[in-house]
C-alpha cells in the first residue's frame, strides 16, 4: 500500500519544480495513490482540474501534504471524455473538490453523493455536468436542498443577511428549535479570479491575490509572492521574510481578537464585545503603520515587501503592541471568567475530531478539534522556518475551544512579533524578481489567521499562468460549519457561525 | 461584576472627539488623494498608465486618475519617473457625481459631496437608516463599514444606523463589483426599500467594477443598475474617508 511514496513526485512548500517531475497516473492508479495517502495520515491540499489542448482532455492534479515529515505530493491523470469515478463515499475531504472540478469542466463524478454545483456560474469548456442548457439561466441557491418532510419544517436564510456581512444562504432542516441539517449555498461572491489570473502574471494579479479575501489580503499575497519567486528562483531577504511574518501574524492578532469581541457580541457580553471591536481597530493601524492600509495592502511584493522599517518605526510599533496587549487581556478574560459567556461558549457547536480529519478542516477550527496542524509548523516557508510558533491545540471542539484557541494564538503571535520586530536582519527590503520558468509547478501554503492558504501555479512553454488554482481555508472548513450546527438550536447558528467566522468571498473566488 | 467594572475603568472612553474636534491621526504612509503636479511629465511618458492595474490612469495631452477606478496601490507613483504623481494625506474622496472622481493634472481636490437636496435632507439629515448589500467584492469593505459602529467611531451619534431589513431602511449602501449571482438579490432588495430611498457605492468595486473591472462574472459597479447618490472611493476606503462622505451626505461637514 506503499505506492504513492514511490510514485508520487515530492517536493516541499514554496520549491518549484518542473512539470515533467509530475507522474502521470492512470486514473484507477491516481484514485488509489490518493485513497492510501489519506490511510496514511496524509492530507488532501488541492485536486483540480487543468484543461488540456483537446477539449475531450481533461488533466486532474491532486496535490497532498504530510505533514508530520514535512514534504508535499503531487500527481496527476489524464480523464477522457466527461466522467471519472467519485473518491468522495471513500475519501469524503474531497467531495467539495470534486464539485468543483463537475461545475469548472463539466465533469460527473459518478457516484457523489451529493453533486451540486459549488459557485453557480457556466462551466469553463461548454460542458455541462448537470445537461443545463446554455440558454438556461444559472441562478445561486435555486437548486434541490436535502429534506426530512413530515414534521420537520425549513427556514431559509440570505443571501442577504441581516448584519453587515457577505451574502450566502443558509438552508436548515429543523423541528422547533433544533437543527437537524444544515445546508450551506454559495457562489454569490463569484467574480472569476482563478480565470483570469490565466496567462498571468499581469499588473493587476497581485491585486486579484490581495483581494481574495480582504481579511486575509497579507496571507494571500503572500503565496502569490511565493509562487512569483520560487519560478523565478529569486532569493528574497531575511530581511523581507522577518516582516512578511510580522504582517502575517499581525494579521491573525486583528482577526483573531475582532472574533472574540464578536463571540462575545453573539452571547449579549457587550464589553469584551466593544473593547475588542476598539482594539482590532488598533491591531489594524499597526498594520497601516507598517505600509498605510489597515488590511496590508501594498505590503507584500513579489521579491520581498513595499515597506521598509526604520528603528523609529519598530520603537512605535513596540509601543502600540504592549498597549493592545495589556487592553486584550483585560477584555479576554471576562470571558473566561463569566459564567453567563461560559455557558454558551461550552459544549456548543461541536465539531468532533475524526469528522475534523474526515473532512480535511484546517486552521483554529482543526487545532480545536484536536487535530496538531499549521502550516507554520507541517509545512514552514518562509522566516517560519527559522523563528517557530508552537501550535495551539484544544480538544472539545465545541465554541469555547475554537474561542481560546484564538486567545492562545493571539498571545502566541504577540510573541513572535516582539521577538521578530526586535532582531530584523539586515539588508533590502526588496530584490527584483525575472521572468518565470516555464512549464513549472510550485504549491504556496501559507497559515492564514483562519487556515491554510493553498495556490498552486503551473507556467505554460512561454513561462505565464497556465493555471492558477486557489485554495481559501474556507472552501475546506464551510462544511465542518455545517456538521457543528447537528442537533443544536437553530438560535445558536449566530454564534457558531461565528465561531468559524469563514470567508465568502474566499470560497466564491 | 467588580471585574466588568473594574475593565471598563481600564478601558476608558475612547470615542473620538472628530469631527468636533481632530480627525484620529492616520499612518503617514496612508495613501490618500493622489496629486498629479501641474508639469514635470518627460515627453511621450505613458509609464503611470502603463503601470495601473485597473486602467484608471489616463494620458491624453495631461495626466487623468478615475478615482473610482483607483485601488490607491500608488504603483502608478512608483513608475512616474519625475515624481508627478504622488499620494497625500488627504482622506476627504467622496463625492455625488460619478464624473467628479476624474481627477485632472494640476487640480487640487475633487469637488467634495454636497448634501442631500433639501426635501431629502429634511428626511435624512438626522436619521438616515441604510441596509448594506455585500455584492462580491472582498469584504474588507464591509469590514471597515463595520469599524464605524465600534466605539472609537460610534456613527450612531449622528443618527446614521445600519439595519436589518430594507424596509426599515432610507437606502442601500453597496458593496462590490456587484456580480452576477448578486444581481437579482440586489434588485429585490432595492425594490423592497421604500421611496424616497438614496443609494450610497462604496469601494472601487462598487464604483467601477475595481479590481474586477470588465469581468464577465460581474458588472462593473452599482452604477451600472441603480441611480447612485454617493461615491467613496477607496480599496478599501479608510474609516474616516466613508464617515466624511456620509456626514457631508447628511449636511453635518460643509467645508
Amino acid at each position: 500500500m506503499n505506492r504513492d511514496r514511490e510514485k508520487m513526485v515530492t517536493f516541499t512548500n514554496g520549491w518549484s519544480i518542473d512539470l515533467d517531475r509530475v507522474p502521470t497516473f492512470t486514473l484507477d492508479a491516481f484514485e488509489w495513490a490518493i485513497l492510501d495517502a489519506v490511510d496514511q495520515g496524509k492530507r488532501v491540499v488541492a485536486l483540480f482540474g487543468v484543461p488540456t489542448g483537446q477539449p475531450e482532455v481533461t488533466t486532474l492534479y491532486v496535490i497532498l501534504a504530510q505533514d508530520q515529515e514535512n514534504y508535499l505530493n503531487a500527481a496527476r491523470t489524464q480523464i477522457e471524455g466527461d466522467r471519472f469515478p467519485s473518491l468522495t463515499p471513500r475519501c469524503p475531504q474531497v467531495h467539495l473538490f470534486e464539485r468543483e472540478i463537475a461545475e469548472q469542466f463539466g465533469l460527473v463524478p459518478g457516484g457523489h453523493p451529493w453533486l451540486k454545483p459549488v459557485r453557480s456560474h457556466r462551466s469553463w469548456t461548454g460542458r455541462d455536468a448537470w445537461d443545463r442548457s446554455p440558454d438556461q439561466p444559472i441562478l445561486p441557491g435555486v437548486s434541490d436542498f436535502y429534506r426530512l418532510g413530515g414534521d420537520v419544517h425549513e427556514v431559509a436564510v440570505g443571501p442577504v443577511h441581516a448584519g453587515i456581512i457577505e451574502p450566502g444562504h443558509f438552508r436548515f432542516q429543523c423541528h422547533g428549535e433544533q437543527v437537524f441539517h444544515l445546508e450551506i449555498a454559495l457562489g454569490y461572491q463569484h467574480r472569476g479570479v482563478e480565470q483570469a489570473m490565466r496567462g498571468g502574471p499581469h499588473p493587476r494579479s497581485i491585486h486579484y491575490a490581495e483581494t481574495l479575501a480582504g481579511d486575509s489580503t497579507v496571507a494571500h499575497a503572500t503565496s502569490y509572492c511565493q509562487v512569483i519567486e520560487s519560478l523565478s528562483h529569486c532569493q528574497k531577504t531575511a530581511r523581507a521574510q522577518t516582516l512578511r511574518g510580522v504582517s502575517l501574524e499581525l494579521e491573525r492578532l486583528a482577526n483573531h481578537v475582532g472574533d472574540l469581541g464578536a463571540l462575545a457580541n453573539d452571547v449579549g457580553f457587550l464589553p469584551t464585545a466593544s473593547f475588542c471591536g476598539r482594539i482590532r481597530g488598533d491591531i489594524l493601524n499597526m498594520t497601516a503603520l507598517l505600509c498605510g492600509s489597515r488590511f496590508g495592502r501594498g505590503m507584500i511584493r513579489p521579491g520581498g515587501v513595499g515597506f521598509d522599517v526604520d528603528q523609529a518605526r519598530v520603537t512605535a510599533l513596540l509601543r502600540q503592541l504592549d498597549a493592545a496587549e495589556k487592553d486584550a487581556a483585560v477584555a479576554v478574560d471576562l470571558l473566561w471568567e463569566t459564567p453567563s459567556v461560559m455557558s454558551r461558549f461550552e459544549g456548543i457547536g461541536p465539531l468532533p475530531r475524526q469528522v475534523a480529519l474526515d473532512l480535511g478542516i484546517v486552521g483554529p477550527a482543526a487545532r480545536a478539534s484536536g487535530l496538531s496542524r499549521d502550516v507554520r509548523q507541517d509545512q514552514p516557508c518562509g522566516v517560519f522556518r527559522f523563528a517557530h510558533i508552537p501550535v495551539s491545540v484544544y480538544d472539545t471542539g465545541d465554541v469555547f475551544a475554537r474561542a481560546y484557541i484564538r486567545w492562545l494564538e493571539i498571545l502566541q503571535s504577540m510573541r513572535f512579533i516582539r521577538e521578530n520586530l526586535r532582531a530584523i536582519p539586515a539588508g533590502a527590503c526588496q530584490v527584483p524578481v525575472g521572468p518565470l520558468t516555464p512549464n513549472g509547478l510550485v504549491v504556496a501554503l501559507n497559515e492564514g489567521w483562519r487556515g491554510e492558504v493553498c495556490h498552486v501555479a503551473i507556467t505554460d512553454e512561454t513561462g505565464r499562468f497556465a493555471r492558477y488554482k486557489i485554495v481559501d481555508p474556507s472552501f475546506h472548513n464551510w462544511s465542518a460549519l455545517a456538521y457543528a450546527l447537528r442537533d443544536q438550536q437553530i438560535s445558536d447558528f449566530p454564534l457558531c457561525n461565528k465561531s468559524f467566522n469563514l470567508s465568502y468571498c474566499g470560497h466564491d473566488l | 461584576m467588580f471585574k466588568m467594572i473594574a475593565a471598563r475603568l481600564k478601558q476608558g472612553h475612547r470615542t473620538m472627539k472628530y469631527p468636533g474636534g481632530p480627525a484620529p491621526e492616520t499612518s503617514d504612509r496612508f495613501r490618500g488623494r493622489p496629486s498629479i503636479a501641474a508639469t514635470g511629465c518627460p515627453e511621450g511618458c505613458r509609464a503611470c498608465a502603463g503601470a495601473c492595474p485597473t486602467g484608471a490612469v489616463s494620458v491624453t495631452d495631461r495626466v487623468r486618475i478615475d478615482l473610482g477606478k483607483c485601488l490607491f496601490c500608488a504603483d502608478c507613483a512608483s513608475a512616474c519617473p519625475a515624481q508627478v504623481i504622488t499620494f497625500t494625506q488627504d482622506h476627504r474622496l467622496a463625492v455625488r457625481n460619478r464624473q467628479d472622481l476624474c481627477l485632472e493634472q494640476g487640480q487640487t481636490g475633487v469637488p467634495l459631496a454636497a448634501a442631500l437636496e433639501p426635501k431629502l435632507l429634511s428626511l435624512f439629515g438626522r436619521s438616515l437608516k441604510l441596509r448594506q448589500v455585500s455584492a462580491g467584492g472582498c469584504n474588507a469593505c464591509e469590514a471597515d463599514v463595520n469599524v464605524l459602529n465600534t466605539v472609537g467611531w460610534d456613527l450612531g451619534r449622528f443618527g446614521i444606523q445600519f439595519v436589518a431589513s430594507p424596509r426599515h431602511a432610507d437606502g442601500l449602501l453597496i458593496t462590490g463589483p456587484v456580480t452576477r449571482n448578486m444581481e437579482l438579490a440586489l434588485e429585490k432588495t432595492y425594490a423592497a426599500t421604500p421611496e424616497p430611498k438614496i443609494v450610497i457605492a462604496l469601494g472601487a468595486c462598487a464604483i467601477s467594477g475595481g479590481p474586477y473591472l470588465d469581468h464577465s462574472q460581474a458588472n462593473n459597479g452599482a452604477t451600472a443598475l441603480l441611480p447612485v447618490d454617493l461615491f467613496i472611493p477607496g480599496c478599501p476606503p479608510h474609516p474616516l474617508t466613508i464617515l466624511d462622505g456620509l456626514l457631508r451626505l447628511t449636511g453635518r461637514i460643509t467645508d
